[in-house]
């Protein structure tokens, strides 16, 4: 019970924490000071409180889109295993459902882009549609390695417990998966080298170009639906990437927000030291992705 | 007990009764010349009839789980003719019946009598004997009888298809379909003659009796997924489907695509039945042909601009999903697994009714954009959700669920059929195992497409602004149309938010498929955890509605301003600027090229000051235009020779007769 | 069998993705020099130690790792390419057909009537993959320098396999093998060099103009 409360604490919580250290290293690598670390924590209560501006040309689909994106992605938080903790809510097939929720977040966002009207956003939406079609198969190979490595069919046991295991029986396999799952982590997630989250030009966007014409506690929604997103997907990488457990409820829950943080921090060393691809590069980055997963499924099949 | 034998139970009366109405519906309007309206009323009345007698037999079938046979013991030259009722095929009648009552409402409003007094009566009687043809086709209990309706069910759909005969690309479509069908159902016709050897007649065999290894049952596996994939539209062998669709009235394209379709899906698993004993290439084979037909068909999908067309080919998609299921039933049993058996055909099953009522629901959503705008072409379109909220509502309703997504039915069945992927890989062996691994990537890719396909869709259509004056003069449908969207979507919820009743449902179907499986202990609830996607689906909507508070009076207590889209500081942007289905698309059909085959024409541009052009791209289907078409252009090119046969000498042809008769005679000999 | 071998057999079938993915000659070469470096290295991890081994790695490491590669790279700096720039199927595509091989290597290598010894070993689906996917570098691209890294793959694969048998294997045939491969890839720089020179191109599509 304790760690259901701490577990849905945390999800509510900390996912602005890790865009704000995502910002802070970006700034150290550059050599600035940066905005402070609880910056993203201001932006959405100062979004909350501001006014909003409308397209005349949008419907309640452009309103619905944030909101039922926000509650997807929280209800596929609920699935989620966070460090040696089981989820709150498990049962055997949830994988299937956690993929589909965020599929269903991406419906509304998309088609909340389109509601504009906008070429932009119609452009943004068409990068997010297709890059995820490439995405997702990755993911479910991963998934399917998982799936036979622990021998269960829900994310809990799956990233609970056999994970360390299987990082000494078929730690090649475990290797190919998890760097298929980051590549799949920045791609959800639009991060450097796939979508610029600070760029200003239009053209080149992916996720922000989709949410140019929202504005106040919607644009706050999206935000922080965002940051729930890195933090799930997140979570969902450093259960395999970094299984460690010393058994004891409170340091294991140290231990894990410390995972976590050390991943904000690698994904602004990645942001810091890599160029953004090319778009027609993205569909050979993600294609590897696949390709690696499969190669990791192949192996634990054999 | 008294118009009917004896050996036919309550619900088989229901049922046959019901058959009957819809059969005979169309025969009023054929002479009522003077008033058509009355005619198509009624027609549309004794459908909605028989549709309930039909539905209410049928659910009273599989609640009682009981088995009904009668043979009509009439000297005809085949031997006695069999029909009867079993939770297989009222399964089977179910979408049958909601589908057809609601198109048949529907047609009332899209093809109102009043205004075409001249096909409408025709359109009436044809759509009422397809309803009862695809009513009866479950039924049949022999080769014969099965073929008898199977050939109503083709032509009465062809006649329904061509109604706009004057139009030269529906006259096309038409005799595609034609010709395809007819193959399709060649194939058929040497499936039962297989069957029959051994045997003495055409009857049906009990389930699992047959043995399934050996060359002839290889022969009627390969020659009944032949003419059944083509009857269903299986990848290399859906060439009919996406004009056929297209062309024909929306009503009618929505009981094509949810319902006719699904018979070539019934035929298989029926005739899959028979067999005790399945090798796994059988599974193999059907897996294959599943994950192939799912992410080409939507590939082809998301190429399309005209709408009905993209729709076409997401029932290939469907379908491929629903082949997917039966190949996961099929490797579960050749490699002893009954869990695997069980969420396979149950996914399959559950697919076969889900996809009827959301392909349904999005084609007769397209029907009401088509009739009032007078075009297919999605980048003619836009704007629609102003101007038809209920439209467009209902049709978000059938895309969200089409796309598999939480909390509509779609994900249901597709979450079956993952499970059954996930739990052949966990614990299978043997061959299967890779593509069991491979297929479940391959499901989620046709999901990513399918969304892709659908935002695309839904975007273009409903949402922004309308891109010709034609689409901002649209308005929404009378309730006559409005009524069985409004049905089918509810009907679409429900199954998503509420599975934990299917079970009871599904499981008698699935046990007279297998009655092994009823031995082997494992209920459906037990292999699968529906309850949970309840819980889940309530969470989320519960979720979404408390943000949706929350953000709402966030909204109302700060100002608010209305303002143009941001149009990064270009002064005079038009409507005509918006993206287009064919923009959003493009970046995928790029991708997918090597297959897809996309054309374009643009403009060459020679001088400093180039002049306006034109620029146009599209899809073509791939199979039929680079494939089929060279191929028996070039057979008609070498066989010029045998077509000195065909003269017109009528002796000649009556010298054919003999000929061949005598050759048989001697072959006897 | 060891995990370190196994982590490294499996990093050799990534480097046959490299190989396919990537458009860069630089890469490629580079790629495959690491992946004869790692083969170089494979036999002491799984034979025991001799110093016919030790002559054997050394050898591998000298001639895949360093010299053929440099050769390599000398031609393409020469021919002034650096890039394959249309090979007949794109890298997308031919990168799934490598993966489609490379599940179909597993599967043939299951078939296979192996020692029971060697069964269910890594080796022999990463030989039959690194195989299969040097033929499928030598089909697809069209430059001669691309070839030759096909072949280079192509040999890498038969050199896998063979691993299983290095014992019996004498240190002359393995030596007269590399210097067979060194004579060929000298011999096709040299041709590389003289081609580019006379026709501006080493488009080996468009050789197909000498066959008269």
């Amino acid at each position: 019970m304790t760690d259901a409360v701490i577990h849905i604490l945390l999800t509510l919580l900390m996912p602005p924490l890790l865009l704000g250290i995502i910002g802070k290293t970006k700034a150290l690598f550059a050599g600035r000071v940066g905005a402070p670390i609880l910056q993203p924590y201001y932006d959405l209560a100062k979004l909350l409180r501001k006014g909003s501006v409308f397209s005349d040309t949008t419907t309640w689909v452009f309103q619905a889109g944030p909101v039922v994106t926000l509650a997807a992605t929280l209800t596929a938080s609920f699935l989620i295993p966070l460090g040696e903790h089981r989820a709150p809510l498990s049962f055997s097939g949830d994988m299937v459902l956690f993929a589909y929720l965020f599929g269903l977040a991406r419906f509304c966002t998309t088609a909340a882009a389109l509601d504009t009207g906008s070429s932009f956003e119609g452009m943004g939406a068409a990068r997010e549609a297709t890059f995820a079609c490439l995405a997702e198969p990755a993911l479910f190979f991963s998934l399917a390695v998982l799936a036979r490595l622990s021998g269960s069919l829900s994310l809990t046991p799956m990233l609970t417990g056999t994970v360390a295991t299987s990082w000494l029986n078929s730690g090649a396999s475990i290797l190919l998966l998890g760097g298929s799952l980051f590549i799949v982590l920045l791609v959800e997630n639009c991060r450097v080298p796939f979508d610029d989250p600070t760029t200003h030009l239009e053209l080149t966007m992916i996720h922000e170009v989709m949410v140019l014409d929202h504005s106040g506690p919607l644009f706050g929604v999206i935000l922080y639906g965002a940051a729930v997103k890195l933090f799930v997907l997140g979570a969902l990488f450093t259960d395999i990437a970094l299984p460690y457990a010393t058994g004891i409820t409170l340091v294991d829950w140290g231990l894990f927000i410390v995972a976590m943080l050390m991943l904000a921090i690698g994904i602004g060393v990645v942001e810091s030291v890599m160029a953004r691809l090319r778009i027609v590069k993205v569909p050979q980055m993600l294609a590897a992705a696949c390709i690696l997963a499969a190669f990791s499924l192949l192996l634990v099949l054999r | 007990m008294d118009a009917f034998p004896a050996g036919l139970t309550e619900p088989a009366r229901l049922v046959i009764t019901g058959t009957l109405l819809m059969g005979a519906s169309g025969l009023p309007g054929l002479f009522l010349k003077k008033s058509p309206t009355e005619g198509q009323l009624c027609a549309a009345l004794l459908v909605v009839l028989g549709s309930l007698m039909g539905l209410f037999g049928a659910l009273a079938t599989i609640l009682t789980e009981q088995t009904a046979t009668y043979t009509l013991a009439s000297t005809l030259p085949f031997g006695p003719c069999a029909i009867g009722i079993d939770p297989l095929s009222a399964f089977f009648l179910i979408p049958v019946c909601i589908v057809a009552a609601c198109c048949a409402v529907y047609g009332t409003g899209y093809w109102p009598a009043a205004q075409h007094p001249r096909t409408a009566p025709r359109l009436s009687f044809f759509f009422g004997l397809l309803a009862a043809s695809l009513a009866l086709l479950p039924l049949a209990r022999d080769g014969v009888l099965f073929l008898v309706f199977w050939e109503v069910m083709a032509l009465a759909a062809f006649f329904a298809l061509a109604t706009e005969d004057w139009n030269r690309e529906v006259r096309d479509a038409a005799k595609i379909y034609l010709v395809v069908t007819h193959i399709g159902t060649l194939a058929l016709f040497a499936t039962f003659s297989l069957l029959r050897t051994g045997g003495d007649s055409f009857a049906f065999p009990g389930a699992a009796t047959l043995d399934g290894t050996g060359p002839l049952a290889t022969a009627i596996f390969l020659t009944a997924l032949f003419g059944c994939g083509m009857k269903a539209g299986m990848m290399p062998l859906h060439i009919w489907l996406p004009g056929a669709h297209a062309s024909a009235p929306s009503h009618v394209s929505a009981i094509m695509s949810g319902i006719i379709i699904k018979m070539g899906i019934y035929g298989l698993v029926r005739i899959l039945s028979f067999y005790d004993t399945v090798p796994a290439w059988w599974g193999i084979v059907l897996l294959a042909a599943g994950i192939v037909s799912s992410i080409l068909g939507v590939a082809f999908a998301v190429g399309q601009h005209d709408l009905k067309r993209l729709l076409a080919y997401h029932s290939i998609e469907n379908i491929g999903i629903i082949v997917m299921g039966i190949g996961v039933a099929l490797i579960g049993r050749a490699i002893d697994m009954p869990g695997l058996v069980l969420l396979g055909m149950a996914g399959a099953l559950l697919h076969v009714l889900n996809h009827a009522l959301f392909k349904s629901l999005l084609f007769l959503g397209a029907g009401a954009v088509i009739h009032d705008a007078g075009t297919r072409e999605i980048d003619r379109l836009g704007g629609l959700g102003r101007r038809m909220p209920w439209t467009a509502a209902l049709f978000l309703t059938g895309a969200v669920a089409i796309c598999g997504l939480p909390p509509l039915n779609g994900f249901v069945s597709e979450y079956l059929i993952y499970l059954g992927f996930f739990s052949g890989v966990v614990s299978g062996k043997g061959a299967a195992v890779p593509l069991l691994g491979l297929a479940a990537p391959a499901l989620a890719m046709v999901g990513g497409l399918a969304v892709l396909c659908f935002v695309k869709v839904f975007g273009t259509v409903f949402l922004g602004l309308p891109r010709t004056t034609e689409a901002a003069a649209c308005h929404e449908p009378g309730w006559a149309m409005r009524g069985p969207m409004v049905f089918l979507a509810i009907l679409c919820a429900m199954i998503g938010l509420a599975p934990v009743a299917l079970p009871r449902f599904l499981e008698p179907a699935l046990f007279t498929w297998n009655p092994q499986l009823a031995f082997a202990g494992e209920g459906l609830a037990d292999a699968a955890p529906l309850g949970w996607v309840t819980i889940l689906g309530a969470l989320l909507v519960l979720m979404a509605l408390g943000i949706g508070i929350v953000i709402r009076q966030r909204l109302q207590a700060a100002p608010r301003g209305t303002t143009g889209t941001w149009d990064c500081g270009f002064a005079r942007p038009t409507t005509r600027m918006q993206y287009t289905a064919s923009s959003f698309a493009e970046m995928l059909v790029k991708l997918f090229a090597g297959v897809l085959r996309p054309k374009s024409h643009q403009p060459e541009v020679r001088s400093l000051f180039p002049v306006g052009g034109t620029f146009a791209s599209h899809v073509p289907e791939a199979v039929l235009e680079l494939v089929i078409t060279p191929l028996l252009t070039a057979a008609d090119r070498r066989l010029s020779l045998a077509r000195r046969l065909q003269h017109g000498q009528l002796h000649l042809y009556i010298l054919y007769i003999f000929v061949t008769l005598a050759i048989l005679l001697a072959w006897a000999y | 069998m060891n995990t370190v071998a196994d982590q490294l057999i499996v990093l050799v079938m990534l480097i046959n993705f490299a190989a396919l993915g990537t458009g860069r000659l630089a890469v490629a070469i580079r790629a495959v020099a690491l992946q004869g470096v790692i083969l170089g290295i494979l036999p002491v991890l799984i034979h025991s130690f001799s110093w016919h081994l030790v002559a054997i790695t050394v050898g591998l490491i000298l001639a895949k790792g360093i010299l053929i590669p440099s050769l390599l790279t000398g031609a393409i700096t020469k021919a002034r390419i650096t890039r394959e720039m249309e090979p007949f199927i794109g890298y997308v595509p031919t990168l799934l057909i490598g993966a489609v091989l490379t599940a179909l290597a597993f599967a043939f290598a299951a078939k296979l009537p192996l020692a029971p010894a060697h069964q269910g070993l890594l080796f022999v689906p990463a030989a039959i993959a690194t195989l299969l996917t040097g033929f499928l570098l030598l089909v697809t691209r069209r430059k001669a320098i691309s070839q030759v890294i096909g072949y280079l793959v192509l040999e890498n694969g038969i050199f896998l396999f063979g691993l299983l048998l290095t014992e019996a294997m004498p240190v002359m045939v393995e030596a007269g093998a590399l210097l067979d491969l060194i004579v060929g890839i000298f011999v096709m720089g040299i041709i590389i060099n003289q081609i580019s020179r006379e026709f501006s191109s080493i488009d080996t599509s468009r050789l197909t103009a000498l066959k008269e």
